[in-house]
């Protein structure tokens, strides 16, 4: 079981308020995923939750059990830090092992344990060796496994691939979902990457300055963000935005159009442009087209074959079913 | 460091510092082994010639110099002791955010500004003293009778005063070491269900097991010399005649030249002792 309920949840910092009255509902066995920009606070309530930080105001329950004052290791939830946190002077087994040794299991239990987690995250050679012998995905293993072996109701990361380069950050990527998978147990990850948050989660909360901008699956925020801040989050390349003119046509404020959803042609097109910047990545190109007279910049995806040139004059087309409206107040309008 | 020529200028701008540090070792050593050969009586006849390793067996076979050899292993593991335990739970108490730290930080280092020979004396007549001292007064508000200590209790009234001197370095070294320790190790401690006192033995003090060492390695080499302290307090009587005291009274008091020199020469050889036992136990401390 690892079922969550944070419910009116403050928290200050002396006069600062870093998380307001918050609401949110974690079930069993969900990947859930905390995504905003650095300083969003999504950090502070995944502390929140592990009980490294005392909530202000509110009630956590876990289980349907008031979990607001209990002390962290008596929450059942276990937790991946950036830095990973291993313990230096500790072989791999001794790190996997503390929970184990803490709880005063027997020697042989905690051999068993060990070797069982270890198996699972492809350890099983490197057992024997120190934190600091070990490659970051290697320890970013050691900390899930020093996590996994507690057998908690739920698995909080703390941004755990932010120390990675891109091509293991997307190995472990794959690993720690396939362990979701295999695991069934719920877990809460904090990143400020968009794409992970996209390619994980079951349900994404999407924070700002403390607040829940909105809840939903990947593709739910996708093709329904409800304000302009989502909009632009979630989405990579960034979603253009149009103010003025063009949006009135709408009769909106604010039109919101994804680089995906525009067209681009040499001779016709509604709008038109200079091509700045080409972003050749193969499979797809990205225009950064200028002299719209809608906005600085708007970003164009084409196939991988366009080869428009930096200074080319183009035309593009926007998809008409996709274009998200937005009034004064940057939310969302149908 | 690249060049034949930025080479050769590093070793003409090294040299002087080199030939300083090497001058400055090399001539008293010398002049001690010289010395040490030699029956050498400053005012009962100067230089009486070579005696071969005469003085040498005369200083072993002394009755004070096996004691003070002990005396001094005595003051060296005590105050050792002493700093190292109390400077961890200082390090540990001033590492914690409270009102007033940078004050409290700098009263705790204070006693290292003061220099040995005063302080010595401060301990001597302000707490010590058996008549006027604030630890006779203390003693006596109790009914007590006040203990003499630099009589009674002179190698641990030593031990204590050198103590106070030397804790604030090792809290200072410690202070430093614990500061480093990343808090996310003892969140995590915490999480995986370590109690306070686990998270001590099994985060804090396996981190501090670096500067221990040269906590250790650093007081140890100070702590052998030690003098000034046992020279205004007890003048090396009640069993405090330690092996610096004792070469000291030979050269000065017995005006023994030789003598004295060939006790350097030991002392020399125990702090090597010491100082391959200590890199024994904790220099492994040092690797990794």
């Amino acid at each position: 079981m690892g079922q969550i309920t944070l419910n009116q949840i403050t928290k200050r910092f002396g006069d600062v308020e870093v998380i307001p009255p918050l609401d949110l509902e974690i079930n069993d066995g969900e990947f859930v995923v905390f995504v905003g920009p650095s300083g969003c606070g999504k950090s502070t309530l995944l502390r929140l939750i592990a009980g490294l930080e005392d909530v202000t105001s509110g009630v956590i329950s876990i289980d349907g059990q008031d979990a607001t004052t209990v002390p962290p290791a008596k929450r059942g939830l276990a937790m991946v830090f950036q830095s990973y946190a291993l313990y230096p002077h500790m072989s791999v087994r001794k790190n996997i092992a503390f929970p184990l040794r803490m709880a005063g299991l027997d020697k042989a239990e905690q051999d068993r344990k060990v070797d069982q987690a270890a198996a699972v995250l492809n350890l099983t050679d490197y057992l024997d060796r120190r934190p600091g012998q070990l490659s970051g995905g290697q320890r970013q293993r050691v900390a899930i496994g020093r996590a996994i072996v507690r057998e908690p109701s739920a698995f909080l990361f703390d941004e755990p691939l932010s120390n990675l380069d891109a091509a293991l950050r997307v190995g472990m990527r794959l690993e720690i979902s396939e362990l979701h998978e295999r695991l069934k147990t719920t877990m809460i990850y904090v990143t400020h990457d968009q794409v992970e948050a996209m390619t994980m989660a079951d349900k994404i909360v999407v924070l700002r300055a403390g607040n829940i901008e909105q809840v939903g699956s990947p593709l739910e925020l996708y093709k329904n963000p409800r304000n302009r801040f989502v909009a632009g989050f979630i989405g990579s390349p960034k979603m253009n935005f149009i103010e003025g003119a063009e949006a009135q046509k709408h009769g909106a404020h604010a039109i919101g159009i994804r680089p995906e959803h525009i067209e681009v042609s040499e001779t016709d097109g509604p709008w038109s442009g200079v091509v700045g910047v080409s972003e050749h990545l193969g499979s797809d190109t990205f225009f950064h087209v200028h002299e719209t007279g809608l906005a600085d910049t708007i970003t164009v995806r084409a196939g991988g074959e366009v080869g428009f040139r930096h200074g080319d004059r183009i035309h593009m087309t926007p998809r008409e079913d996709v274009i998200h409206k937005f009034n004064e107040n940057g939310l969302r309008i149908s | 460091m690249a060049t034949q020529h930025s080479r050769s200028a590093a070793r003409i701008m090294m040299a002087p510092a080199v030939i300083l540090l090497l001058g400055w070792m090399l001539v008293p050593l010398t002049m001690t082994l010289y010395f040490s050969f030699k029956k050498y009586l400053p005012l009962r006849g100067g230089d009486l010639g070579w005696v071969g390793f005469d003085n040498y067996v005369r200083f072993v076979s002394s009755s004070t110099f096996w004691p003070s050899v002990q005396t001094t292993l005595i003051i060296v593991g005590g105050v050792l002791l002493i700093t190292v335990i109390l400077g961890v739970l200082l390090a540990i108490l001033l590492d914690q955010p409270m009102w007033g730290q940078g004050v409290v930080r700098i009263l705790v280092i204070a006693p290292f500004f003061v220099m040995p020979t005063v302080s010595a004396l401060v301990w001597k007549n302000m707490f010590m003293d058996p008549v006027n001292g604030l630890f006779a007064h203390l003693w006596q508000a109790f009914g007590a009778q006040p203990v003499e200590w630099l009589s009674n209790a002179s190698l641990f009234s030593i031990i204590l005063i050198v103590s106070w001197q030397w804790l604030p370095f090792a809290t200072l070294i410690l202070l430093t070491a614990i500061q480093s320790l990343d808090s996310e190790q003892l969140e995590a401690a915490e999480m995986d269900g370590a109690p306070p006192l686990s998270r001590f033995a099994h985060i804090i003090l396996p981190h501090l097991a670096r500067a221990i060492t040269i906590v250790v390695l650093i007081q140890t080499i100070f702590l052998l010399a030690i003098f000034a302290e046992i020279f205004v307090t007890t003048g090396g009587s009640f069993g405090t005649r330690t092996l610096t005291y004792l070469i000291y009274q030979r050269v000065l008091e017995s005006q023994n030249v030789g003598l004295g020199s060939a006790g350097g020469v030991y002392a020399i050889i125990l702090a090597n002792i010491v100082a391959i036992f200590l890199m024994r136990i904790v220099g492994k401390n040092l690797d990794a």
